[in-house]
């Protein structure tokens, strides 16, 4: 091994433990604080204990808030991949004058939905739909702000599937719902996989809307019980907050991690352009 | 596909705009009134495990159950149900006026009393004499317990709103341990603006300690107005809003900057850095819990709730023999509001009667069953607070010197704050006053930029200066 | 076309209608509470006259551009860029670590992700301070804007990275070999080889990202804006008119001001996409 060589290697491990510790260094927070006995909003060796954990688990929202998050994330997800799917794919395979126009017009309006400023309009469309105080509708208004991301993302996965594929199953007397479900979904799976894990970590965080449009304490999702977590002068309540952040974090960790071990999360071929 | 979207979209927007919204209210205060089965909701910023949790605790486990026993009693089937928040308050005022607008929430709302002008201002919300009927309101018993002051945090334009459900004062706490260091007596008591910064000067040798912590800046939000800017503007002799003027750039406040210019310009007295951190009135209460601030201007709920040994947010464990409290003094003696020595601000909130409730009578019932004696009582749960009723707190004040003192020597010489419509937007250019005299700016400069954001939210002519 | 119809129909109930309906309240004098709450006025173009000329809008339409160009322009680009670049070649397993560190930065909840930053940050006890040994230096008010696009490049840079990623394997190797074999340097390689088969990947990467940091609200999490509206990018201000202030109609002409950015943006890319082809 040449010095040249030998100074290029150990830059390269300069460079990436460098970058590993720019990223790993903020979540020590999530290990140490959980099981600190005075949990604070620093860092230190923590003072072992478990006392903050029997402390959430007793909490009386805590862990159902967890599953009306699952509740709510999944359906959004759900509508949303699906939905993306089926349009990003027909947005692909037909000609229509100004779709890309279309696309951005609507990415950009997503933009304005997504924001504090439509609430209102929100909140009256919700109450005259009878939607007020109900997930599924809940759901519905996080995923109708994430669709156009979802079908813009979908959309560069699909125009990648080669034709010849679609072409072939069609000579063999597919219908188009067969040549979608088996030859192009197939294809664009990582694809998918990426909008599923997007989807989800964006509902998963949303406060606003939830907070707004459900009333009762037991139907809010952890992102709201999250803001709750105070005292009566709204000074931050730390022995639950650490342990609720951790348990608050794994549902999103697992689906990512399961849905790397069974599709790969890699943009493979995806977005381009 | 699209334009038709588009089109049931912009017909559907017209609809709602012009007026096809929400539902017909009725305004027979009798309506439902010998109802058999009746259904009930209350809301407040309260949850359990988490803001105000006691609070939720209270009506869902004492106040609700006994209600509905009681209805019982009369052969009515009652269901109730407390859906709580636990949200900032602007987050929640947001849902509130979210309900209201649509024409439902809940029947019974928590609203903090400094909100009833600008809802009422646009008829949101209506007084209970409109929604249960005068006579009714009047022979409520409990009224008769609830001092006028108490009483005035429901009331606008001379209408009661609602009931008023306890209240609060502001003093100066402080470090007895530091003030022994410092030399300063342990029973401090300044007499004005100058006694106040001495004792700051003295506290300022020991090593590693804030001497005073004034709450200034956007961050603190109302804390900024409640605990800090407008004690010290009410013992200058003016209050913020007199005879329907604000006051604008005026010698008055012109003195309140230069204050706090005094405490956080440079001289050591206080710790800019502290007000503009976004979490940083926590970090005040957590250290003057340390030792490490000398004194601290706060509402009575630093004692009760946050330095609490057992049960508060940052327990001090030496609360009791460490912490000293003395009232604010005027800028000198006998230049406060109405010439008082001695000057402080109370708050608090209420509750009221939706009215778009189907059930006015009965929702009436409720809020004097959750008034009653017993019920408040049942609420401190052993714990003291100053509560709305004077018999009550005769007997749960006494084993608390703290609130004693505030129910007995501050509240009597209290101020509260302008129930209209525009403060919430006039506090906030206050605490912009302040943020810029701690971020670096002169008094003056401060002073000549609220001014001219004032005019943009109430307008020229509602304002005084000079 | 029967596939798009149920997205259309969520989009156009959830997105366009609301969407036109903020337009609309952008319009007049809506507020939360008060008279003009049940009685709004139109009032014409008078709140996008008023936000041009308000200082502090301006202000904060300076602070985003700030951000976009720091945090996703610059910082998740090129971080994004550079580990896609190193990682390419490392063993599977050092790979793997670093790929799932970067991404749980990504994944995690924005209002936990807060809380960790506050950690490092922290004015006393934070861990930056104690690596850095600059005891009470309270980052997120004395170098907001700095502090903020550090935090929006860690948060998210994953994406860029997969991105490249996926990019970078549809470089032809051959390509690069030939590169090695003339002794071309790293920065010239990625100069004359890599970049001109990525730029499409380029540019729709540092589209959605920016259009997402423009839109981002996680730094009203860490700030709320401050100190003294140094850190008030256009979402935190318009949280701040809206539901601190009430101030419905303002608030939503502004949201419309910034979609209006967003399309300046999103034009000049699609410029610069039509120019390469």
């Amino acid at each position: 091994m040449s010095p040249l060589m030998m100074v290029r290697r150990i830059g390269f491990y300069v460079v990436i433990a460098v970058l590993m510790a720019f990223f790993a260094v903020p979540m020590l927070w999530l290990a140490s604080a959980p099981f600190d006995s005075k949990p604070g909003l620093g860092l230190r060796w923590p003072d072992w204990t478990l006392d903050n954990v029997k402390t959430t688990f007793e909490h009386p929202y805590a862990l159902a808030s967890l599953w009306n998050s699952l509740v709510i994330c999944v359906v959004a997800t759900a509508i949303t991949a699906t939905f993306a799917a089926l349009a990003a794919y027909a947005l692909s395979r037909v000609r229509i004058p100004g779709r890309d126009l279309m696309l951005y017009v609507l990415l950009l309006l997503s933009s304005v939905v997504t924001g504090t400023a439509a609430m209102v309009p929100i909140f009256v469309m919700m109450f005259q739909l009878g939607l007020i105080n109900s997930q599924f509708g809940t759901a519905l208004v996080i995923a109708g702000g994430m669709l156009p991301a979802a079908i813009f993302i979908l959309k560069d996965f699909v125009d990648s599937v080669p034709r010849s594929y679609e072409e072939s199953a069609r000579v063999f007397g597919a219908s188009p719902f067969q040549v979608l479900t088996h030859v192009v979904l197939p294809v664009a799976r990582p694809g998918i996989a990426t909008i599923l894990v997007w989807a989800f970590v964006n509902a998963w965080g949303n406060f606003l809307l939830p907070f707004l449009l459900i009333r009762e304490v037991g139907k809010q999702p952890g992102a709201v019980l999250l803001r709750t977590l105070q005292d009566e002068g709204g000074s931050a309540n730390l022995t639950v907050i650490p342990v609720f952040s951790l348990l608050y974090s794994i549902p999103v960790v697992v689906l990512y991690v399961l849905v790397n071990k069974r599709y790969g999360f890699r943009f493979h071929g995806g977005i381009k352009s | 596909m699209r334009r038709r979207a588009a089109l049931v979209a912009v017909t559907a927007m017209t609809m709602v705009l012009s007026g096809c919204l929400g539902q017909p209210q009725n305004a027979d205060t009798a309506r439902n009134a010998d109802a058999k089965e009746v259904t009930l909701t209350i809301t407040g910023n309260a949850v359990a495990g988490g803001k105000n949790s006691a609070k939720a605790a209270w009506m869902t486990d004492w106040v609700i159950p006994r209600f509905v026993e009681e209805q019982k009693r009369k052969g009515v089937t009652a269901t109730v149900r407390f859906d709580g928040n636990g949200a900032g308050d602007e987050d929640y005022k947001t849902k509130i006026a979210l309900d209201l607008k649509t024409g439902g929430g809940a029947d019974i709302m928590a609203i903090d009393g400094i909100w009833i002008g600008e809802f009422a201002g646009g008829k949101q919300i209506k007084s209970l004499d409109e929604i249960v009927g005068r006579s009714k309101v009047d022979a409520w018993e409990g009224w008769k317990q609830i001092p006028q002051a108490v009483q005035s945090v429901g009331v606008f334009e001379n209408q009661r709103y609602g009931v008023p459900d306890g209240t609060d004062g502001r003093v100066l706490f402080y470090n007895k341990k530091l003030f022994a260091q410092a030399g300063l007596p342990a029973d401090w008591q300044p007499r004005s603006w100058d006694e106040l910064l001495s004792a700051g000067e003295a506290l300022k040798r020991l090593p590693g300690v804030t001497p005073i912590q004034l709450n200034a800046g956007t961050a603190m939000g109302e804390a900024t107005t409640m605990q800090g800017l407008l004690p010290l503007l009410a013992g200058t002799g003016k209050p913020l809003l007199t005879n329907g003027k604000w006051q604008g750039a005026t010698s008055n406040l012109k003195d309140v900057l230069g204050l706090y210019q005094r405490v956080y310009g440079g001289g050591g007295l206080g710790d800019p850095l502290l007000q503009q951190e976004a979490k940083g009135r926590d970090k005040s209460f957590a250290q003057f819990a340390e030792h490490k601030i000398g004194i601290l201007m706060e509402s009575d709920y630093l004692w009760r709730a946050v330095l609490e040994p057992t049960k508060g947010a940052v327990k001090m464990a030496d609360r009791d023999s460490s912490v000293g409290w003395a009232m604010i003094p005027a800028q000198r003696p006998g230049s406060g509001v109405r010439g008082q020595d001695f000057v402080s601000m109370s708050g608090g909130a209420l509750n009221l009667i939706n009215s778009n409730t189907k059930y006015p009578a009965q929702a009436w019932e409720f809020l004097q069953f959750m008034n009653s004696a017993d019920a408040v009582k049942a609420r401190l749960g052993g714990a003291a607070q100053i509560t709305q009723r004077t018999d009550v707190n005769n007997e749960v004040l006494a084993g608390d010197p703290m609130l004693s003192f505030v129910a007995q020597k501050v509240l009597p010489l209290t101020e509260y704050r302008p129930g209209v419509a525009n403060y919430t937007r006039v506090s906030s250019a206050l605490q912009q006053a302040t943020a810029d005299v701690v971020s670096g700016k002169t008094a003056q400069d401060a002073l000549n930029a609220y001014q001219e954001a004032l005019k943009k939210i109430v307008g020229e002519n509602e304002i005084v200066s000079g | 076309m029967g596939f798009v119809a149920p997205a259309l129909l969520l989009i156009a109930v959830f997105l366009i209608f609301p969407a036109l309906w903020t337009i609309y309240i952008g319009l007049t004098n809506y507020e939360l509470t008060g008279p003009n709450a049940v009685a709004p006025q139109l009032v014409g173009i008078d709140n996008f006259v008023n936000a041009l000329n308000d200082a502090l809008f301006q202000n904060s339409l300076w602070l985003t551009a700030l951000f976009v160009l720091g945090s996703a322009v610059i910082g998740q680009n090129i971080l994004g860029f550079v580990l896609a670049w190193t990682l390419r070649k490392a063993k599977p397993g050092l790979r793997r670590t670093v790929e799932s560190l970067v991404l749980l930065a990504w994944i995690l909840p924005s209002t936990v992700v807060a809380y960790l930053w506050f950690a490092v940050l922290d004015r006393d006890g934070g861990t930056l301070n104690s690596l850095l040994g600059s005891e009470g230096t309270a980052w997120l008010v004395e170098y907001p804007m700095l502090s903020l696009i550090v935090f929006n490049t860690w948060r998210g840079t994953a994406f860029s990275m997969l991105l490249y990623s996926s990019a970078l394997a549809a470089v032809p190797p051959s390509q690069l070999e030939t590169a090695r074999v003339v002794g071309a340097s790293g920065w010239q390689t990625v100069r004359d080889i890599v970049f001109p088969h990525i730029r499409g990947h380029v540019l729709t990467n540092t589209l959605l990202i920016s259009l997402w940091t423009a839109n981002d609200f996680s730094p009203f999490l860490l700030t709320a804006g401050g100190p003294n509206h140094a850190s008030e990018t256009l979402p935190v201000f318009i949280y701040r008119q809206a539901l601190e202030g009430g101030q419905l109609g303002y608030a939503s002409a502004i949201s419309l001001l910034l979609l209006l950015a967003n399309l300046v943006v999103a034009a000049v890319y699609l410029w610069l996409l039509r120019r390469k082809s």
